[in-house]
């Protein structure tokens, strides 16, 4: 249904030289005109006196701006959040980030101007135009050339523009009127289709949320990794030479910067080793752990040779007797490294600093309990060793 | 067909100057180059290997672009049409410029080389050599000698057949040689395709006979293409405005010409981004030993600059729409494009000369060698640029600058954006 508003008038022409003629001719007059033609006319820029597109602009500073996110994006990603090598590049690989740039630039640029265009000059959700489904669009999309002069237009004067029409050779002049529907709509909230889509799609994400958090979350996960070729423990596998599924370091591989333990025998590390350590708080602290951990199984819990073992294994010696009182630090850390008599060697389980903690923490024992006067005058600092005594009578008990 | 179409055309006669600087630079180049090759033969060739490529550039490009205009059957260019038919000429200084390298590669058959420049004809290291002995077969001297005598003679053939028609066409006006050139230019489409990648390939690429670059044909056809564009606008803006070609060429035609020279800077740098960044990212040894000289020391300062003389600033000075189309824009472009494609070219072959310079030895530690730019090489360059210009002037002496006979002329004429 057309109501009496006007929207355009508009002319027909059947061939291209007419249109260019009627395009020069409109634009020395009014503003609120256009011209429609089945394929692009070289030469109608210049006729219709239109200046240089502007989009140009918005879509290379909006192209640009995304280019420069974008690169920030992967600087922090390969550089701050989770700096990683890959193919032996450095973390700012610029050179392989640049077809990335190059296509966010290009994608962005183009596809904000559409939406640009799309929201700002087509007033996004309006969908309609009044020429959409006019006789006048349909002969422009096949083989005719038009123009209209918008009604809005200052200079518009209906039996003007019809005169200039007819003067300039169109072979049909008709008036485009406003769809009284487009003119009158207002939305409608509860319409019914609308109200059963949004009944619809509540149901809808209600069941799939639903069967997600309850039935997908529980689904088994896929296993492919158990149906993998393996060696398991102590299996024997042929895949190796040797018959070993497990790949063992070759013999005098040395971790880089590591220096290897040296001495042969007790007496050798005795005489040529000494305690790196400073007997601090924390080192005794660690050294008293570790001695609880490792040691005080056959020693004591406070070395005094007392076993928990229950004559599973011999009890392990009194370290507080003398005879340990002048045994040298080194000998101490090689008995911890490799072990004396039926005691294995603790080289695996104990660090080198622990071990020395541990003898810092042996040697704090003796003091408290072997109690030589010669001993307990030597100690600087008195009131440790008396925290110590209290700490170490309050566990006794 | 045969209905003849007739546009108004007088020929005026080239401006005086144009023969007489151009005869003054050849005579200058002659003689810088002469001392060039007395003083120090090697620095010679290289400085003549500069020229040469420009020169082909100028005398294949032409030739490209005449068959893609008869090929698309393109309108707009057809005005401009026979500046590059008569630049076609240029073929012609091509031997003087290849002279020094291919008496040298043919004095390397029996062994007895001048000077050293193309590793690979030095047999005893091409026997020692497991790589270059495999690429023998190519790469050896006779073969090498005649590829290039075949690529310059079907180029001559193809020139007198396409050029040839065209001219007959200026009195015939007959609408068929369109038709016959079409045919003729999609059979060359396929000669120039192998012959500028081969030509890329011997002159330039195996200076490095070890280096390989798939794509290093299309680098050299990006700059050719964007050469041949800025030297077509450069003669035929100037002719224009001083009225000797026809009236009807406007900015609209100029816009083409610069948006040509436009796409092809992309183009270029599309090609050389890509062999770049695919080099560097797979990182192998026998592929990245080219781009090592040229990223350390001061070759890294040249290369730096060629991003910015043969990419970003032509980009920059033609991006916008409007000075596509202005002539002084045009000009200065072209000029620029042309020293820009020259400068590129000097990039490629030179850090092999300084490798040269300085021994071997050196080279494979420091990368540290000094990019020679001199009066030799200042004297071939003016040699043949001055050349292609001098040959223009005396072939355009009496020809008609516009392809009057032409089916598409007067629509190329009338052309609007």
């Amino acid at each position: 249904m057309n109501s009496q508003k006007l929207y355009a008038l508009t002319a027909l022409f059947d061939t291209p030289d007419q249109i260019m003629k009627a395009a020069e001719r409109v634009s020395g007059e009014y503003k609120k005109y256009d011209v429609n033609t089945p394929y692009p006319v070289h030469g109608m820029d210049d006729a219709m006196k239109l200046t240089p597109s502007k989009i140009g602009y918005f879509t290379i500073s909006v192209g640009l701006a995304c280019m420069s996110l974008m690169l920030y994006f992967i600087y922090w990603t390969n550089n701050v959040d989770y700096p990683q090598i890959i193919g032996g590049k450095p973390f700012f690989a610029f050179p392989a980030y640049v077809p990335i740039m190059f296509e966010i630039t290009i994608l962005t640029g183009a596809v904000l101007s559409v939406v640009m265009m799309i929201s700002i000059l087509f007033k996004f959700p309006n969908n309609a135009h009044p020429l959409h489904d006019s006789g006048y669009m349909k002969d422009v999309s096949s083989d005719k050339y038009g123009i209209y002069i918008e009604a809005k237009d200052n200079n518009f004067e209906y039996s003007k523009v019809e005169n200039l029409y007819n003067e300039l050779g169109a072979f049909k002049v008709t008036p485009v009127y406003y769809d009284d529907d487009e003119l009158n709509w207002k939305p409608k909230t509860w319409e019914p289709k609308f109200v059963v889509g949004i009944v619809g799609l509540a149901l809808f994400t209600s069941f799939s949320v639903y069967m997600h958090m309850n039935k997908v979350l529980f689904l088994p996960p896929f296993n492919w990794m158990m149906d993998q070729p393996r060696a398991d423990y102590g299996e024997e596998s042929n895949f190796f030479e040797d018959g070993y599924a497990m790949r063992v370091a070759p013999v005098g591989t040395i971790a880089r910067g590591f220096i290897p333990y040296q001495y042969e025998s007790p007496d050798s590390a005795g005489l040529y080793m000494s305690n790196p350590t400073v007997a601090t708080k924390e080192n005794l602290e660690l050294g008293q752990r570790k001695f609880l951990t490792y040691c005080s199984p056959c020693h004591g819990n406070l070395a005094e040779g007392a076993s928990r073992l229950r004559g599973q294994m011999p009890p392990g010696p009194d370290l507080r007797t003398e005879f340990y009182q002048n045994y040298e630090d080194g000998k101490l850390y090689h008995t911890i490294t490799k072990g004396k008599g039926i005691m294995s060697g603790y080289e695996a389980q104990i660090t080198r600093e622990e071990r020395w903690a541990i003898i810092n923490y042996i040697r704090v024992l003796q003091k408290a309990y072997g109690v030589p006067a010669s001993v307990t005058e030597e100690m600087t600092d008195t009131e440790e060793m008396a925290k110590n005594n209290e700490n170490n009578q309050e566990a006794s008990e | 067909m045969g209905a003849s179409i007739t546009i108004e055309y007088v020929k005026k006669a080239l401006p005086a100057g144009l023969f007489k600087w151009s005869a003054v630079g050849v005579i200058v180049g002659i003689v810088l180059a002469g001392v060039a090759l007395s003083v120090d033969m090697q620095r010679a060739a290289f400085a003549s290997l500069l020229g040469y490529m420009f020169v082909m550039s100028i005398a294949m490009g032409s030739l490209f672009f005449i068959a893609l205009d008869h090929i698309t059957g393109a309108v707009w260019s057809t005005p401009f049409r026979r500046i590059a038919e008569i630049l076609t000429n240029a073929i012609w200084v091509a031997p003087f410029l290849a002279a020094p390298i291919l008496y040298n590669v043919f004095l390397e058959m029996g062994g007895h080389g001048l000077f050293d420049m193309y590793h690979w004809t030095h047999d005893a290291a091409v026997a020692n050599d497991p790589f270059l002995s495999q690429k023998a077969p190519y790469l050896n001297e006779s073969s090498f000698l005649f590829r290039t005598f075949l690529i310059w003679a079907l180029m001559i053939i193809f020139k007198f057949i396409l050029v040839g028609n065209s001219y007959k066409q200026d009195k015939t006006h007959n609408h068929k040689t369109n038709k016959t050139n079409a045919i003729f230019s999609a059979l060359f489409m396929i000669v120039f395709a192998v012959s500028i990648t081969l030509t890329a390939i011997d002159f330039m690429m195996s200076l490095e006979p070890h280096w390989f670059s798939t794509i290093f044909g299309l680098y050299y056809f990006a700059g050719t293409f964007a050469t041949i564009i800025a030297m077509v606008a450069l003669i035929s803006v100037n002719f224009n405005e001083k009225g000797l070609m026809i009236e009807g060429i406007n900015r609209d035609h100029y816009y083409s010409l610069g948006g040509w020279m436009f796409a092809f800077t992309t183009f270029w740098m599309y090609m050389a981004f890509s062999q770049f960044m695919l080099i560097w990212y797979a990182n192998i040894p026998e592929e990245t030993f080219w781009f090592m000289p040229r990223m350390n020391g001061y070759w890294a300062m040249a290369s730096f600059a060629l991003i910015f003389i043969k990419f970003i600033i032509p980009f920059g000075l033609s991006i916008q729409r409007p000075s596509k189309s202005n002539p002084k824009r045009i000009k200065f472009l072209a000029v620029w494009v042309m020293a820009a494609h020259i400068y590129d070219m000097w990039w490629i072959s030179y850090p092999t000369y300084s490798k040269l310079y300085v021994g071997h030895e050196e080279y494979q530690d420091g990368y540290n060698y000094i990019p020679y730019f001199g009066w030799q090489e200042i004297g071939f360059l003016l040699f043949a640029v001055s050349a292609v210009f001098l040959v223009f002037a005396i072939f355009a002496k009496n020809r008609n600058l516009i392809p009057v006979g032409d089916a598409k002329i007067e629509r190329g004429l009338n052309f609007h954006l």
